[in-house]
């Protein structure tokens, strides 16, 4: 009933940043698939409109955005891989439900195919606006996976992950693509099923089990339906699913609990990619679509001569701490560069050494892409060559 | 020693949240009553509710709840429902809930015709928050943010989601409790979207507006106050405008959505294979 064989066969496609998120969810397991149109994000779902039913997976076009992340969120207690995908202002209406999805640990997937904004923006066009809201977009404390593919390929195999890690941990993760990862075609290397790393949520093993939530090293996940009489719910609990909205023990226990299960996994969890360090002195720090300029200019400058080095963020939040200051506090200068006004780089910032010079660089007009060039002339002005 | 024979369905050591006199009390045990004489398995259901004390209805009976968002859980219902459509799925709401926040999800889920038995509670006004307006207060009626007279007019709920397209519409009252289990019976056996309001008295807050707080007081004003959709017809507008029209308005056989879902999947999967 489930054989993914029957989309795809292993091999080379060209495809959309959009499909290969679609066919990377389909391929980690998920058989949910709820949405409301919106541009950029709309290939994700006619791929998914016309894949999941052959794979036995539902495509449902729910009547917005806050129904859509809420059915994802009943379809995974159901025991259903879920996922939805949507642009800047859907991300907007689901963020109360994100924060339920966070407070009920509920696994599940969201993509944001960023466009700019505010408002309605410009569809489109690629920015970089929303790493805050994937954070901080839902009220009260907590934490988050966010992930930001830079290309095809990658968009494809941190679908996967996210799957992964969401089950993994009991928590939303999102997806932070924009217009150009999302629209670009490029290739993707689809390799023998068997070879891809799945993760499955734990499930509780005896039906006296009554602790499903709120533990540092994830709490199994029953399903509705399965005789454990759950209650599930968005306000202050216990360990057991317990509602108690008058003593702030509980708040605190859960607000404490909810980081701590992100936070003592965090180097299973935070992944970066680097290139050239060794020898640099001077670093571009850049994550998404903008990685993809950073890596040409970093080029262009090695074949100058120019000592310069090239770090991607993988995981944006929780934010590679202890990775990132490792490695910045050993050179001297760090440019960062986004396609907004600065939101990773106030990060940067917080965590690189006070003797450290670092710098922003947003694309010569937002909404574009860095032109390689643009970001060479700005390099040397800025080491003073 | 004797025990109820419903005790069963109740959470060992927690409390009903509810005001003394709620009419939620009187709903929590005609559902429980209607489930126990069909003798469906409670494991096989889930309530999913709202926010608002409507949402609590299941709080205290041992019971899958998923427990969501303001004016939300007809669309977490959805997703609970399509992922497993083994489960009978029961969404508990407000007239707040379902109908201003959730008006949108009521609709669509009707439309949809999705099998999923909705109760909701009218208790015309906003009993959580404290008393304010609600789409169900009736016209003129002081609330604590209508201290004026409301001057908007009240939502018939059954007749909006009788054209959304729902399988089954009814409307009862916290006095009508036979015809309610009877009315949830049918609706827990139906295929597609049932729907059923059920007004209901809240001493506390609404009690305080039209100063009668006794609840046996109030069951019996809206036991004057109803007329069976029948009698309806025969007495003008102008006296119909003050009263509860009860009764069961739709009852047909549409297929439900996560059925036709089902019979879409084998329509794809018969032409790849
Ligand atoms: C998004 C959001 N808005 C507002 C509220 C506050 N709120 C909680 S309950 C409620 C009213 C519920 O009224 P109703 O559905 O009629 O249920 P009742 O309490 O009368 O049973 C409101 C407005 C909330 N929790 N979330």
């Amino acid at each position: 009933m489930n054989n993914v064989n029957e989309i795809i066969k292993p091999g080379n496609y060209l495809m959309m940043g959009n499909e290969a998120c679609a066919l990377g969810a389909i391929i980690a397991g998920c058989r949910f698939f709820a949405f409301y149109p919106i541009t950029p994000a709309n290939e994700i779902a006619e791929y998914m409109s016309i894949n999941l039913p052959k794979v036995g997976g539902i495509y449902i076009q729910m009547e917005d955005e806050i129904s859509s992340i809420a059915s994802v969120i009943g379809a995974s207690w159901a025991g259903l891989k879920a996922m939805t995908a949507t642009s800047g202002p859907g991300f907007t209406l689901m963020q109360e439900n994100i924060g339920h999805a966070i407070m009920t640990e509920t696994p599940c997937v969201i993509v944001d195919v960023q466009r700019c904004g505010p408002s309605t923006g410009t569809p489109a066009l690629p920015m970089q606006g929303d790493v805050y809201q994937a954070r901080h977009g839902s009220h009260g404390e907590y934490e988050i996976i966010v992930l930001a593919p830079s290309s095809v390929k990658d968009t494809f195999l941190l679908t996967i992950e996210a799957f992964n890690l969401s089950e993994k941990y009991r928590v939303p993760v999102i997806i932070l693509s924009d217009a150009l990862i999302g629209h670009m075609m490029e290739n993707v290397e689809i390799p023998d099923l068997s070879s891809i790393k799945i993760v499955d949520r734990k499930k509780p093993l005896k039906l006296d089990d009554s602790q499903f939530f709120l533990s540092e090293d994830i709490a199994p996940m029953p399903t509705l339906g399965s005789g454990y009489m759950l209650h599930i719910t968005g306000s202050t609990h216990n360990e057991k699913g317990i509602r108690n909205v008058y003593d702030p023990a509980y708040v605190n226990n859960l607000i404490y609990k909810i980081y701590a299960k992100i936070h003592k996994h965090i180097d299973d969890i935070v992944k970066i990619e680097t290139r050239y360090l060794d020898d640099s002195k001077v670093l571009l720090l850049s994550y998404g679509s903008v990685a993809r300029s950073a890596l040409h200019a970093v080029k262009l400058a090695r074949r100058i001569g120019l000592k310069v080095g090239y770090v991607r963020l993988i995981t944006l939040w929780p934010f590679p701490e202890k990775i990132i200051s490792n490695i910045i506090n050993s050179v001297e200068k760090i440019i960062v560069l986004e396609n907004n006004m600065g939101q990773i780089f106030n990060e940067v910032r917080r965590v690189s050494h006070k003797d450290i010079e670092v710098k922003f660089l947003p694309p010569d007009i937002l909404g574009t892409i860095h032109d390689p060039l643009y970001i060479m002339n700005n390099l040397r002005k800025f080491i003073g060559e | 020693m004797y025990e109820h024979p419903l005790a069963k369905y109740f959470r060992k050591g927690v409390r009903q949240p509810f005001c003394s006199g709620c009419g939620n009390g009187i709903i929590a045990q005609c559902i429980i009553r209607a489930i126990d004489e069909l003798k469906i398995d409670i494991r096989k259901i889930v309530f999913v509710c709202g926010i608002g004390c409507s949402g609590w209805i299941s709080t205290f009976l041992n019971v899958d709840t998923l427990h969501t968002t303001h004016g939300r859980p007809l669309a977490f219902a959805t997703g609970v429902k399509l992922g497993n459509p083994e489960l009978k799925v029961i969404v508990l709401t407000g007239d707040g809930d379902g109908a201003a926040i959730g008006g949108n999800h009521l609709i669509h889920a009707a439309r949809r015709n999705i099998e999923i038995l909705t109760i909701l509670v009218n208790n015309r006004i906003y009993g959580m928050t404290g008393g304010q307006v609600a789409p169900t207060t009736p016209h003129s009626m002081k609330t604590t943010t209508t201290p004026y007279g409301n001057i908007e007019y009240p939502f018939d709920l059954c007749k909006l989601v009788e054209a959304a397209g729902a399988s089954y519409v009814a409307r009862w009252t916290t006095f009508h409790v036979k015809q309610l289990i009877s009315s949830i019976k049918k609706g827990l056996l139906k295929e597609g979207f049932s729907f059923i309001e059920v007004v209901s008295q809240c001493p506390i807050q609404y009690g305080k507006y039209i100063d009668v707080r006794e609840p046996a007081k109030l069951l019996l004003m809206l036991k004057d106050l109803s007329i069976n959709k029948d009698k309806a017809k025969t007495i003008n507008e102008k006296e119909l405008k003050e009263k509860i029209i009860i009764g069961e308005f739709v009852n047909k056989e549409v297929i439900g959505f996560s059925k036709a879902y089902e019979q879409l999947i084998i329509k794809v999967r018969g032409k790849i294979e």
